[in-house]
């Protein structure tokens, strides 16, 4: 049990690197493949050599970015086999679909176009670049789709049934795929891309303010990236809001482990800065925050969007406490009789399988409709205490205030750029400006990456909620092979991040010394 | 639609994939030719001549695993979770080749040219020997059990067990390296024929691609001879299923000879691809200018792949063959998704012959202006 319990920690370590990596990149790729395409649309539309330049540089730094998310992206695909093997049986019927639809109709839309936007310059006709480059954002764009449609049926698993001949889930609707949500994660991340790839173009074109180099082109990439990110940062707090209704629908333990909140109430608020207390649980008096600074209303309104809406907490869930549209006060199942009835449908289904070898048919229909009535709390039962149903608190908590003080930060930071960059040569003159861009830039990777942290900490200890736990979904494997394969993939992937931001760092200074700025425009 | 109809054609549609993607390991040979080219232009040009296709294998070898996933996932749980090491030794090798063409060349690149033209020529030789030897595994089996009531044993909850060696078995069966070795000279005889397409300008350098096709044709005859022989003669399992989801498994001695009979058109399959690759490799280095081999050899090379993917998981043949429980055997019936899964994806899969006519148009484009040692010389754009 316990080299087991050492496998599955591992594994999500590896799982959790390898995600932590891929995020680094994909989020560039989204919206400087979009910033890309938008200059390369206005230089056909001006003819103007200022926006090839704009173009060609900024599609050397995607090149760059994108070759090193789409090596992290091929061992996540593949982890969910070498590492998740379980997972890959029980749900594969369902979670493969979005994988190969994934391949088959956006990775090779955009890895066709793009070898065609790199080297096609002189290859192809204008027109006919242009038509690639957007169809490498398209694809680019499509195969995020596919993956966190993937993501959120994990999180909110609909749309199939359970066949206990095989004992995996079959899909049965298709559409259902498209779940609330999944449709909020989806957008929530593209956007959050296009900010991200915002405040990268905004830092780097400061550095060159800062030098006083190619300053007009600097400044026209400003605009480009300012607007571009701004409108991708609101799109992104929309979603987030709307994600955080979705969350409060399907996963009411995640969203009161952001908010480290374990009794809740009526009008709750929502706490803007704080520390929880470590030694809190969901069965003693301790304590919830060791200090906190308390919005009233908040988490009432973001969670139903309503000032006196009831938010349970983390000990009402386990205790089954909740309320409903009409006010009342009601019992949901506990956790301690969800991992009852989780248990009896591992029964059930042993029953069935029993039954089907003995070629029973009366047995085998009666095992059926008790695993039925049971299935909901199929992963419970892998439970032994209440306990090992309650996600990480603390990481889930601070991830989440990160990720919305920084998101705060940041269209602050769009709302200054903008005005700065639209005052005649005034931008120019703001040393203090161009460094606070540029020190934003990491900001902004860390903000994203804490999103990340608070949507998958925050759905522990579940690989598909209240379905399959993550000590379920296992492969077979020694720990001591997760180990070294963590530690091989961290060191491979750390080596080359160096070497990707070195190259970066290296081009930037590289183009900032040519001329940026030639000007045939008619 | 009946469910073993779509079963046969999502096998069908996995044997295209893997065809393609062994056509297009032709990069893979390319690159394990980069230490041995001393010359920097032709280093470059084999670089850029391969740079323009690496994503393609690349995506080839993602939507195989994706489409492999999505239509039989329990040897996607069974096969990537137990032949751990096989699986990751390949992956390493793909994340080192993604990034390599990108850097080795740029300014800043940290650990220098020389360190990326070593990536690739790892994922070159690695990955195209591991990957023969994955295939390898679809005849000559593997060690691995299913018992799905693993599912409620908390403390051991994993359906699919393997040896505990995870891999490194299949690695060290020699049995599976001859198949691996001769995909590595397949690979590199193809690279060859490719660059003699492609690469114009160079007389001198044709000469030596042309050298280079003949030694790796024919040791990729030699070996492909010792793998069928061994194929044909082998003896394997025939499945016959229950009603209650069981299955019997006999061992049949000349299993896949068998086959190649009694699924004719595989063995059709089979002897068009040998001889269409025979052409290709003898025309292109018996001809002085011929550079038209690499059509051939390509289409060739499709169709063996293609036969050689049918015998594996046709005519009651289990394509992933347990050598520790016959029973445990996955074939296309009880390793498949369900029928409603397999029927959403069959209309998913229309977009198949679009993808394929944008990704020969961009080629054709792409490919019109051969590459010249004058512009590896002079141009802004290169890997």
């Amino acid at each position: 049990m316990n080299d087991l319990m050492t496998v599955v920690d591992w594994s999500r370590w590896q799982f959790a690197l390898t995600a932590i990596y891929h995020w680094l990149f994909v989020p560039l790729t989204l919206g400087l493949s979009l910033i890309v395409a938008i200059m390369e649309s206005l230089y056909l539309k001006t003819q103007s050599e200022k926006w090839l330049a704009a173009t060609k540089f900024w599609m050397t730094l995607f090149g760059i970015n994108f070759a090193i998310g789409v090596a992290t992206g091929i061992i996540l695909e593949f982890e969910f086999g070498t590492n998740w093997s379980n997972y890959s049986w029980f749900v594969g019927d369902i979670f493969g679909a979005p994988l190969a639809i994934e391949g088959l109709v956006a990775f090779f839309m955009e890895s066709t176009f793009v070898a065609v936007m790199f080297f096609g310059w002189n290859k192809v006709s204008p027109k006919f670049h242009l038509a690639a480059t957007w169809l490498t954002w398209l694809g680019a764009s499509i195969s995020a789709l596919w993956i966190l449609v993937a993501n959120a049926w994990m999180q909110y698993p609909t749309g199939m049934e359970f066949d206990p001949a095989q004992m995996r889930n079959v899909m049965d609707n298709f559409w259902e795929l498209f779940s609330g949500i999944a449709v909020n994660k989806y957008m929530h991340a593209v956007f959050s891309g296009w900010a991200l790839s915002g405040v990268f173009v905004i830092g780097v074109s400061a550095w060159f303010l800062f030098k006083k180099r190619n300053e007009t082109f600097a400044v026209r990439s400003i605009k480009v990236g300012g607007w571009l990110g701004l409108i991708g940062l609101l799109l992104t707090m929309w979603t987030g809001d709307g994600s955080a209704v979705e969350v409060t629908k399907h996963q009411p333990m995640k969203l009161a482990a952001m908010e480290g909140l374990y009794h809740g109430g009526y009008s709750q608020g929502i706490v803007a800065a704080g520390i929880v207390n470590p030694k809190k649980t969901w069965n003693n008096a301790e304590d919830e925050y060791l200090f906190d600074v308390t919005v009233p209303y908040g988490l009432s309104i973001l969670a139903k969007h309503d000032l006196n809406a009831y938010v349970p907490g983390i000990s009402d869930i386990v205790n089954g406490i909740d309320v409903n549209e009409n006010g009342d006060t009601i019992n949901t199942v506990s956790y301690a009789e969800r991992i009852r009835l989780g248990k009896l449908s591992h029964e059930a289904l042993r029953a069935y399988d029993k039954a089907r070898a003995a070629h029973d048919e009366a047995g085998m229909a009666k095992a059926m409709a008790e695993l039925k009535e049971n299935y909901p709390f199929f992963g419970y039962g892998y439970f032994d205490s209440v306990d090992e149903a309650i996600p990480p608190v603390g990481v889930t908590f601070y991830s989440f205030r990160v990720m919305v003080i920084l998101g705060s930060y940041f269209l602050l930071f769009f709302v200054v750029a903008l005005f700065a960059v639209y005052r005649k040569d005034w931008l120019q003159k703001q040393k203090w400006l161009q460094l606070i861009a540029m020190v934003s830039v990491p900001l902004m990777w860390i903000c994203s990456e804490a999103g990340w942290c608070v949507a998958e900490v925050g759905r522990q200890p579940w690989t598909v909620q209240d379905l399959l736990p993550t000590k379920a979904a296992i492969s077979e494997i020694s720990s001591a092979t997760v180990i070294t394969t963590f530690w091989l993939f961290a060191v491979i992937f750390t080596v080359l991040l160096v070497a990707e931001v070195s190259i970066m760092l290296r081009q930037i200074s590289k183009y900032s010394k040519t001329n940026l700025e030639i000007d045939n425009a008619h | 639609m009946t469910l073993e109809y779509l079963q046969n054609y999502w096998w069908l549609l996995i044997s295209i994939l893997g065809s393609l993607l062994v056509f297009l390991l032709f990069v893979q040979g390319g690159q394990s030719m980069l230490l041995g080219t001393k010359d920097v232009t032709r280093r470059d040009l084999i670089v850029n001549s391969m740079g323009r296709k690496w994503e393609l294998t690349f995506t080839t070898l993602v939507t195989f695993g994706g489409a492999f996933f999505a239509s039989f996932p329990l040897f996607y749980s069974t096969s990537f979770g137990g032949a751990y090491w096989l699986w990751v030794l390949i992956l390493f090798s793909f994340i080192v080749q993604a990034v390599s063409y990108e850097f080795r060349n740029k300014q800043g690149n940290v650990y220098g040219t020389k360190t990326y033209d070593v990536f690739l020529f790892i994922n070159g030789f690695v990955g195209c020997i591991l990957l023969g030897v994955a295939v390898s595994m679809f005849f000559f089996g593997a060690q691995f059990t299913v018992t799905r009531t693993n599912l409620l044993d908390s403390g051991s909850p994993v359906i699919s067990q393997w040896a505990p060696t995870h891999g490194f078995e299949a690695i060290f069966n020699w049995k599976n390296l001859v198949l691996g070795v001769a995909v590595f000279f397949l690979a590199r005889m193809q690279a060859s024929l490719y660059m003699m397409n492609n690469i114009t300008q160079d007389p001198k350098f044709f000469a030596i691609l042309k050298r280079k096709a003949f030694f790796n044709g024919a040791l990729f005859v030699v070996f492909f001879l010792w793998f069928l022989g061994m194929l044909l003669t082998a003896w394997g399992y025939t499945v016959i299923p229950d009603a209650y989801g069981s299955q019997v498994v006999e061992i049949t001695p000349y299993k896949y000879f068998h086959n190649f009979c009694e699924v004719w058109q595989a063995g059709v399959m089979l002897l068009l691809g040998v001889v269409l690759v025979l052409y290709g490799w003898g025309r292109s280095c018996f001809s002085d200018k011929y550079t038209q081999g690499i059509w051939f050899t390509g289409s060739g090379t499709f169709f063996a792949v293609m036969a050689l993917f049918s015998v594996a998981g046709f005519n009651n043949t289990p394509f992933y063959p347990s050598l520790l429980d016959p029973e445990s055997s996955l074939t296309i019936r009880n390793a498949s998704s369900s029928e409603f899964t397999l029927t959403a994806m069959s209309y998913v899969s229309i977009v198949i012959p679009f993808v394929l006519a944008y990704i020969a148009y961009v080629w054709y484009s792409m490919d019109r202006k051969k590459l010249t040692p004058e512009e590896m010389k002079t141009t802004t754009h290169k890997y």
